[in-house]
């Protein structure tokens, strides 16, 4: 044994800048594990919620057992951090004992939320024992009239409010987000402003604004009311590019990289090389991916966590396209860096995992305009010499 | 503070202490420690080798022996300054208590 006294026995290190494994990575990284549908939020924009007092829901979610199950096996594969989400996780009665479970196995959380359940309790015990991981909290608006004529909950401002004021004053980190809806598209400003005034913010927030459709296909009726507020692909665009020279900087990095035809394999995203639990002990391959041929229960296989990254998931990950839209346009479209579609998105939309999502292509379609690797009129698909084009930015 | 060989460690309860991949990880429990986002801290391999013996009843002379026994051949003296050494700075880390 070689002596150590040239240097510390100790290393600190930071997860993903410094390498941590010197003999070969872990099965598992992270885990995102739903801890429900429900919400006490009821979002108009929302691909996942339940109502918060959705009984059926609730009986079939997991039980505090199978989660702690989930959490301990998933440390047993080897990850390294947790990740809470909903629904709404904070309204589930059980949270800050599986918080704690999480915690004690040596995980590190963290939590997705709307911050309306942070009660002076909850962020006493994230002071004193810190998640490890940035809390991140989603915000609708920054009034009263903006923030509730989103999540359509009378009291939901004043409770947001309460939540992040007792993040604040027990020091727990945290950082913000945007849903771009009609309220806060005109309060940009004031949210970024206020976002700036955030010990944990050290860049501009993050907005979601295109949204998906109902991940479990479940209402018509919500999906029309989702695609009323979807940014129009005009508009999109324009938001994204509001700060232009800091866009066009990221995306010439971004498309050199990334840029390129995915082929007929479904799967070219990072889906299957994790797992997400859902509410009912289900582990689907990414987070919005619900398609029942894609999911493997733990009800069902109690090992189901590594059969699914070592036999279901790598299996998937080989599945090809067959659908002949797709194989025409998708497939040989240099727009895939740009385009978010990808199979959980496709059935979302049209309950198969290889159908053009018409909405993203025309999005994508919109910012490679923008960006001038397309004249108007043109189609990416159709463009054989897409190199040249992707060097012109 | 002062380790002595006689003294006896342990764990602190204020981290959970993982081996995944041949490494042991430390992560911190409560807050003080390392309360920033993704910082995890790690053993070199001779930290990795005491902290294995340092299980709350064997004292630091017993874990010097320990490791004599299998590391032979080692430079005298070596062992010893870096038990000394890792439980010194485990302590003042909280990493580890006297048991």
């Amino acid at each position: 044994m070689a002596s150590s006294d040239e240097m510390s026995y100790v290393t600190r290190r930071k997860v993903g800048e410094q390498p941590l494994w010197r003999h070969g990575k872990p099965l598992l990284g992270r885990i995102d594990v739903e801890l429900t549908e429900r919400c006490d939020n009821d979002c108009v924009h929302c691909c996942i919620c339940l109502p918060e007092h959705d009984e059926g829901a609730e009986r079939r979610e997991m039980s505090t057992s199978e989660v702690q199950a989930v959490l301990t096996e998933a440390a047993a594969l080897g990850a390294l951090s947790v990740r809470f989400t909903g629904g709404e996780p904070l309204i589930r009665e059980d949270f800050e004992e599986l918080y704690l479970f999480a915690r004690r196995l040596g995980l590190k959380v963290m939590l997705f939320t709307n911050a309306r359940g942070v009660t002076p309790q909850l962020a006493d015990l994230l002071a004193r024992v810190p998640p490890l991981e940035l809390v991140e909290v989603s915000v609708y608006g920054m009034s009263e009239e903006t923030y509730e004529a989103a999540t359509r909950r009378r009291g939901s401002y004043e409770e947001f409010r309460r939540g992040v004021a007792l993040l604040l004053d027990r020091g727990v980190r945290f950082v913000v987000k945007g849903a771009l809806l009609p309220g806060l598209a005109g309060e940009v400003a004031e949210f970024e402003e206020w976002a700036a005034t955030l010990p944990a913010m050290t860049k501009p927030p993050g907005y979601s604004m295109f949204f998906d459709l109902r991940g479990r296909r479940d209402s018509e009726l919500r999906n029309r009311a989702i695609c009323g507020v979807r940014l129009s692909p005009t508009h999109g665009v324009a938001f994204l590019t509001r700060d232009r020279e800091r866009y066009l900087k990221g995306m010439r990095e971004f498309c050199t990289r990334f840029m390129r035809p995915p082929g007929d394999v479904l799967f070219s995203c990072g889906a299957g090389h994790g797992a997400c639990i859902d509410a009912y002990g289900d582990v689907q391959p990414c987070l919005p991916m619900r398609a029942p041929e894609t999911v493997v229960s733990l009800r069902e296989r109690p090992d189901g966590l590594r059969y699914a990254l070592t036999e279901a998931f790598p299996r998937l990950r080989e599945t090809k396209a067959t659908n002949p839209e797709y194989l025409r346009r998708c497939a040989v479209c240099f727009l895939k860096g740009l385009c978010e579609q990808c199979p959980a998105k496709s059935w979302a939309e049209s309950g198969t995992l290889d159908t053009p999502v018409e909405y993203l292509c025309e999005v994508a379609h919109e910012q490679a305009r923008d960006l001038g690797l397309l004249e108007p009129g043109e189609s990416a698909w159709q463009i054989e010499d897409w190199k040249a084009r992707v060097e012109r930015i | 503070m002062s380790i002595a060989l006689e003294d006896v460690y342990k764990p602190s309860d204020d981290v959970v202490a993982r081996e995944i991949e041949g490494e042991i990880i430390i992560v911190p429990l409560v807050a003080g420690i390392g309360d920033m986002e993704d910082e995890l801290f790690t053993l070199n391999d001779t930290g990795k080798a005491i902290w294995d013996q340092l299980d709350g009843r064997r004292s630091l002379a017993g874990v010097v022996a320990a490791i004599e026994t299998e590391f032979e051949g080692s430079e005298d003296g070596a062992i010893e300054r870096d038990v000394l050494g890792l439980v010194a700075e485990l302590v003042q880390r909280r990493m580890l208590v006297a048991a």
